[in-house]
């Protein structure tokens, strides 16, 4: 009996593609000698990520990925990569004594996440997504409804993390 | 109003009716769409760079390029063909990964903001649902670019100046995604085309297509230019290249095509960001008449958008240049302060319950007085950096050796 | 709406081949005749000394750090902006308490000096 082997459309195989991108780049960042290569594949990673969230067709998602992620989270991990002296050189190990418990600890996390995804009930069909803005102005209403204590606390939490840096950076 | 179709519908429809299957007509469509898109910037850049040198060489009383081609159009074709036969000298130390990446990431950060430019009614690469805050997100691959190319080159001066750089353009980003911030409050849409179609002003339904927003908040519409300048590194905000004066800036160790590939990105970044400020505050494509006849969408669009690029030519050829502290305290502590603030009076005032009219005028003088406040905080800074140079620089130990020639002496 | 970013990834790819193809050209067409002198450092003439990958100073990592913060609240305000013309009055009060919020923190970096450049 001959198997069949699916056609994948279109989008499987960009799916894949991103996956397989962001996967290796992730890896990279990992096993990288260069500290600053590992800082241009996190934002390899970041990018297959921001993909993958437009496959999902949550677009406000994807461009807040660029946007934060990309824009400013990497660029300061880059400064942070310049602070540091003996790191710039490169040639750093990326190996140290708890790289065994962290294998270890990244397997079950691994495993824990297979488990938890058998267990969802995933639905068979896709809902019908709207192709104008309701989307983003549905986030934004339940941003200020729904989710108004987690929003506010957002914001409290961005005050506390600016005053925090001001002092750590101020009284080095 | 006849509202006219997407181009891409369009194209892919006309496909399918040669008998095409809809996805590879879809997918021809695009190609040729986004070919077309990139080969304009691409001829557009020879352009730009032309109006750049004859434009600044009229202030200063130069003539500027005048040999090859009529008025020296071609000058920038034959500097492209001497490039493309210049020696790529790879610095010995260099990294070579960031190093040849950075060039090519530059440019096509910069060219895919050109997907959600609308050029005419109908006329827009794709028309993103998140379109304002995709044109921010794509400034930080740029960002990166710098600093790889800054970090690749191995060179104190080149990352010093990525370094600065990308200080630079993170400093102006906020004031630049605030004021973007603004608009959308307004309009109510992260839509290029429907941030167009907005200002249109319609009186007994006939499209005076002059309700720009840029007339409606002043302040906003100067701050964005402001920040774009600086988001371009043009003057008074191209401290890093100082052509004057310094060697380039973060390019400093590119050659060949690779240098031309930053030259290029830069030139077409100020022409994108000149035509968003079109978009958002000067009607894009909304002009007299454009209901009638679409087509004359995209010439107001291209005036506009070329418009804007000779003021930054302008300014480029007549503005000293500010210093890094200046540029910082610039940006934080007037422009992203003043923004905020307006956003803020401009949220309160769009739900008070008063007419429309009302509110539009209480958002027009809220922007006024910001512009006064700015400039009332200019001149007292500059007033104060006026007293500071003197007291740095005391010419009483000059008098006696820099007397006035007597009359009459040779 | 996964067409729209069809020619978004079209354009991805259309605008990376350009500069790709441009350098490519360049490489193949300019000649390659390294010589130490041409390779080494340049630094208008001197002799480079040390290390070009310097450590750097703190003010760039603070920059960062608040552009980070302001580019976070923008985010959150662009959905609200979005939807600001149907939401009650009540919303502006919560959009104008997480603007002040940031601001408060703005205002503490100011009194601070760790905007300052020096």
């Amino acid at each position: 009996m001959p198997i069949e082997i699916p056609i994948p459309t279109v989008t499987q195989v960009i799916f894949l593609v991103m996956a397989l991108f962001t996967a290796a780049c992730g890896l990279m960042v990992v096993i990288s000698r260069n500290l600053f290569h590992s800082a241009l594949f996190l934002v390899g990673a970041l990018f297959g990520v921001a993909a993958i969230f437009v496959l999902l067709e949550a677009e406000f998602l994807a461009v807040g990925q660029v946007l934060v992620y990309i824009g400013a989270i990497a660029t300061l991990i880059v400064f942070a990569i310049m602070l540091t002296r003996g790191m710039m050189r490169g040639r750093t190990s990326p190996m140290n004594h708890v790289s065994g418990r962290g294998a270890l600890g990244a397997l079950v996390f691994f495993v824990a996440l297979l488990a938890f995804l058998k267990k969802v009930p995933w639905p068979e069909q896709a809902q019908a997504i709207p192709v104008d803005e309701s989307l983003i102005a549905g986030l934004g209403d339940k941003f200020v409804t729904t989710y108004v204590v987690a929003f506010e606390a957002v914001g409290l939490l961005l005050m506390v993390a600016l005053i925090g840096a001001v002092m750590l950076a101020r009284d080095r | 109003m006849q509202t006219v179709p997407y181009w891409g519908d369009v194209v892919t429809g006309w496909l399918t009716g040669l008998g095409l299957p809809e996805g590879w007509a879809l997918f021809i469509a695009y190609v040729v769409g986004a070919g077309i898109l990139i080969t304009y910037a691409m001829l557009s850049a020879l352009l730009l760079i032309w109006i750049t040198r004859k434009v600044v060489s009229r202030i200063q009383d130069r003539i500027g390029p005048n040999r090859v081609g009529p008025y020296g159009l071609v000058q920038t074709v034959a500097d492209a063909l001497k490039l493309l036969s210049k020696e790529q000298i790879s610095p010995a130390y260099a990294d070579p990964a960031a190093y040849n990446l950075a060039p090519i990431l530059s440019v096509a950060g910069t060219l895919m903001v050109l997907a959600v430019i609308p050029f005419a009614p109908g006329l827009i690469g794709v028309d993103l649902n998140v379109g304002a805050l995709y044109i921010v997100a794509l400034g930080s691959i740029g960002i990166m670019a710098a600093l790889m190319a800054g970090w690749g080159s191995h060179n104190k001066y080149a990352l010093l100046a990525g370094f600065r750089v990308v200080a630079q353009l993170l400093s102006y980003e906020i004031p630049m995604v605030l004021s973007i911030l603004t608009v959308v409050f307004l309009t109510g849409t992260m839509r290029m085309q429907a941030i167009a179609e907005f200002q249109a002003l319609r009186i007994f339904g006939f499209n005076l297509g002059l309700g720009w927003l840029g007339i409606l908040m002043p302040a906003s519409m100067l701050i964005f230019f402001i920040s774009s300048l600086a988001e371009a590194e043009l003057t008074p905000f191209d401290l890093l290249e100082a052509e004057s004066e310094l060697i380039a800036g973060f390019h400093i160790e590119y050659s060949g095509m690779k240098f031309a590939m930053f030259f290029l990105a830069q030139f077409v970044n100020s022409w994108i960001l000149g035509a968003i400020l079109a978009t958002l505050f000067l009607g894009g494509w909304q002009g007299p008449l454009v209901d009638q006849i679409p087509i004359l969408g995209l010439v107001y669009f291209m005036a506009k958008a070329y418009g804007i690029y000779l003021v930054q030519q302008w300014i480029r050829g007549t503005f000293p240049r500010v210093r890094i502290d200046q540029l910082m305290y610039f940006a934080w502590k007037v422009l992203v302060p003043g923004m905020v603030i307006l956003l803020m009076y401009q949220a309160i005032v769009q739900k008070l319950p008063v007419a429309l009219g009302i509110q539009y005028l209480l958002v027009f003088l809220g922007n006024i007085a910001l512009i006064g406040v700015v400039g009332v905080v200019l001149k007292r800074y500059f007033e104060q950096e006026k007293i500071r140079t003197k007291r740095s620089f005391s010419p009483r130990t000059l008098v006696g050796t820099m007397q006035p020639a007597p009359e009459g002496a040779d | 709406m996964l067409t729209q970013y069809a020619f978004v990834l079209i354009m991805v790819g259309v605008a990376l081949s350009v500069p790709i193809l441009a350098i490519l050209a360049n490489y193949f067409l300019s000649p390659h005749k390294p010589d130490p002198v041409k390779t080494d450092v340049y630094e208008s003439g001197m002799k480079t000394v040390g290390d070009a990958w310097v450590q750097f100073r703190a003010q760039y990592y603070l920059i960062g750090l608040v552009f980070v913060l302001f580019d976070v609240e923008a985010l959150f305000l662009f959905p609200i902006a979005v939807a600001y013309d149907k939401l009650a009055f009540f919303a502006t009060m919560e959009t104008i308490l997480f603007i002040l919020m940031l601001l408060a923190g703005l205002i503490y970096a100011w009194r601070k000096d760790a905007l300052e450049w020096q």
